[in-house]
């Protein structure tokens, strides 16, 4: 896709900021010692990054989709960990708010996380039930003007340092399956919230990823989030977006993993002479381009088609996000590949990009549910 | 109070420079970037506008394609812009240029509490003469190598930043300050900015909309009024930079023998 003067602008900016900003230092010690960096939380939200497709009536930036992948693609291309920080409150985080809320939540909620003044995160998954959600255990029981909220999540991105979470949880018992589930609005202070210790993941360290238990949580019946017992298949709409948001993410990586790969076969030197002169080398990079502007154009696509409406946009969300998320995982070890052993030392930095591409075809559904939803469509 | 900031499109250096025949640059064929200390002057004025709500104006001249440029500025926060341009205008001097903005500014209206910023001096000719020209041309003081700045009413108090030292002088407004980019970190876009940019906007100011001014004399401007005569352009040899070492001995060692192992010099 062309783009235009306008989006050009925009790619350059997130570009600039990502490179100045996310310094080597930082990215370093984000994946050596976990944790959440503030600072740059807050300078992201500073310039509305954490709005960037959110209406400006709820205090975000107005813009649309492709400035949204825009943003995450070149966030990632420098770091993928911090492209989250910025992804989530645009995705998973005022997803369900936009698609169902009240206007009156909407009020309330939205604006606190465009300007990133609180943080929202998304808990559907638990032990036993994820892409199925028939097998949800958690429940919230109708006690007068309150529900009752009892049960764990996991895997839950961003729960440590989360202001509020959106919880899944069965309202009625009756209905099997997906049916039955509603979505609640949970102050992560209300008594019986309590989280998990953080786990020690493969890659993407520097966004804390934990369990949420709910004991007894008096939620109260202002906080249900769309229509009851019906909250699943709201959450379907909302995971179009997400999935979208982790394909440019993947995007972002591979790119990355291509420039370091051109910029070491032309300075590495074996036989006398650069290792791209070898066809062995300079083919691997030549695949690597291909595909990755294969998925961009997907993305940039998608993104267009999302925004105008397109009827098979969800179905081409689950397309980006397979085909991306794969690809950077081919791109990712190729990288690795030509860096030869450099490539598994931590001091280059395929090492990492490595270890967070590998997220990218398991969260916000594996790349086997992509392609269950992807036949789902081309079969009903 | 109105702040006008004059910048420029300059080449961006890191890409290739190309040459027209007259030796003069081949702007067109050259990716381009704003003038770095131009945006230490619009960030400069955007923080007064962010104290005082000040209206804040871009000024260029340029080719067509300036507009880019134009827009990038107003999404910074600018509220709007103007752009001198003009085939009569084309291969101009210092000299010249400063006569012609100096018109424009005139043209344009320049108020008693009106501030003039501008960059130190534009990377791809290094002469740091517009600036001074403009202030000379339309009489009013001026600040030059500027790295802070003060409004005090009526007056307006600049720190000079010169090679040995500094020097604190205040003038009385309207003045024009030259900015080095020691004065600030220019501010990142947003989107919203971005967008916004689109609504704003921007003035045309052709050879014909400023013939009248008395600042501008016709047989000076152009490539032909130019004084300067460019007798021969070429990109110079680039020197290999080299990398001090810092620290104690051993730690110097130490780094010295992983930037060689790094590169593939030993090991």
């Amino acid at each position: 896709m062309i783009l235009s003067e306008k989006y050009q602008l925009m790619r350059r900016n997130f570009r600039n900021f990502a490179e100045t900003e996310f310094t080597t230092e930082i990215q370093e010690q984000l994946d050596r010692e976990g944790g959440f960096n503030w600072d740059l939380h807050h300078k992201m939200a500073d310039y509305g990054f954490m709005g960037v497709k959110l209406p400006e009536e709820y205090g975000g930036q107005g813009g649309d989709t492709l400035a949204y992948v825009l943003m995450v693609e070149e966030f990632a291309r420098v770091c993928p960990v911090l492209a989250i920080y910025a992804n989530t409150p645009n995705s998973l985080g005022s997803g369900p708010l936009l698609t169902c809320g009240t206007e009156e939540q909407k009020k309330t909620y939205i604006p606190l996380i465009a300007s990133g003044e609180k943080k929202l995160v998304f808990a559907l998954t638990e032990p036993g039930a994820g892409s199925d959600a028939g097998g949800t255990l958690t429940t919230a029981d109708a006690d007068g003007d309150f529900y009752i909220l009892n049960g764990r999540k996991c895997f839950i991105s961003g729960a440590p340092v989360a202001d509020y979470a959106v919880v899944y949880a069965k309202t009625n018992r009756e209905l099997k399956g997906s049916k039955g589930i509603s979505m609640f609005i949970v102050d992560m202070k209300l008594p019986g919230v309590s989280v998990g210790k953080p786990e020690s993941k493969m890659g993407i360290s520097g966004y804390p990823t934990s369990d949420i238990i709910l004991e007894d949580v008096r939620v109260h019946k202002s906080q249900l989030l769309g229509p009851l017992d019906r909250g699943f298949s709201t959450a379907l709409k909302t995971l179009d977006g997400g999935r979208l948001g982790v394909a440019a993410q993947a995007l972002g990586i591979a790119q990355c993993c291509l420039e370091e790969s051109v910029k070491y076969a032309k300075e590495r030197k074996q036989f006398g002479r650069p290792i791209a002169k070898n066809q062995g080398i300079s083919f691997m990079l030549a695949e690597m381009a291909t595909e990755i502007e294969a998925a961009r154009e997907l993305i940039y696509n998608t993104a267009v088609a999302k925004d105008a409406g397109a009827k098979d946009a969800p179905m081409k969300c689950s397309m980006c996000k397979y085909f991306a998320s794969e690809m950077a995982n081919r791109v990712a070890y190729k990288a690795v590949q030509i860096h030869g052993g450099y490539g598994y030392i931590k001091d280059y930095k395929v090492e990492r990009m490595y270890r967070d591409a590998r997220i990218t075809t398991l969260y916000e559904g594996t790349t086997q549910v992509q392609q269950m939803v992807i036949a789902g469509n081309l079969l009903k | 109070m109105r702040i006008y900031v004059c910048v420029k499109q300059v080449p961006d250096t890191s890409g290739k420079v190309a040459v027209n025949e007259d030796g003069t640059l081949n702007r067109a064929s050259m990716m381009t970037i704003i003038n770095p200390d131009d945006m230490s002057a619009m960030e400069q004025a955007l923080q007064i506008k962010d104290k005082t709500g000040c209206q804040v104006t871009a000024v260029t001249m340029g080719p067509p394609q300036a507009e880019s440029m134009l827009r990038e500025l107003m999404a910074m926060g600018a509220d709007d812009s103007v752009l001198i341009s003009s085939r009569e205008f084309g291969g101009s001097d210092t000299y010249a240029t400063s006569q012609i903005i100096a018109g424009a500014l005139h043209h344009l209206g320049i108020g008693e509490d009106d501030l003039i910023l501008c960059g130190r001096q534009a990377i791809d000719g290094d002469t740091a003469q517009v600036g001074p020209q403009i202030a000379e041309k339309l009489d009013i003081p001026q600040i030059t190598y500027g790295e802070q700045l003060e409004l005090l009413g009526k007056t307006v108090r600049g720190k000079r930043l010169l090679e040995d030292g500094y020097m604190t002088i205040e003038a009385e407004l309207p003045c024009l300050v030259t900015c080095v980019k020691e004065m600030n970190t220019p501010r990142y876009l947003t989107v919203k900015g971005i967008l916004k940019s689109y609504e704003k906007p921007i003035q045309v100011l052709d050879y014909n909309a400023l013939k009248e001014e008395p600042l501008i004399d016709p047989d000076t401007i152009g490539l032909k009024g130019s004084p300067t005569n460019i007798f021969r352009s070429f990109t110079p040899p680039r020197k290999e930079q080299g990398r001090m070492l810092s620290g104690s001995g051993r730690e110097a060692v130490r780094e010295l023998i992983s930037e060689l192992t790094a590169s593939h010099v030993i090991g």
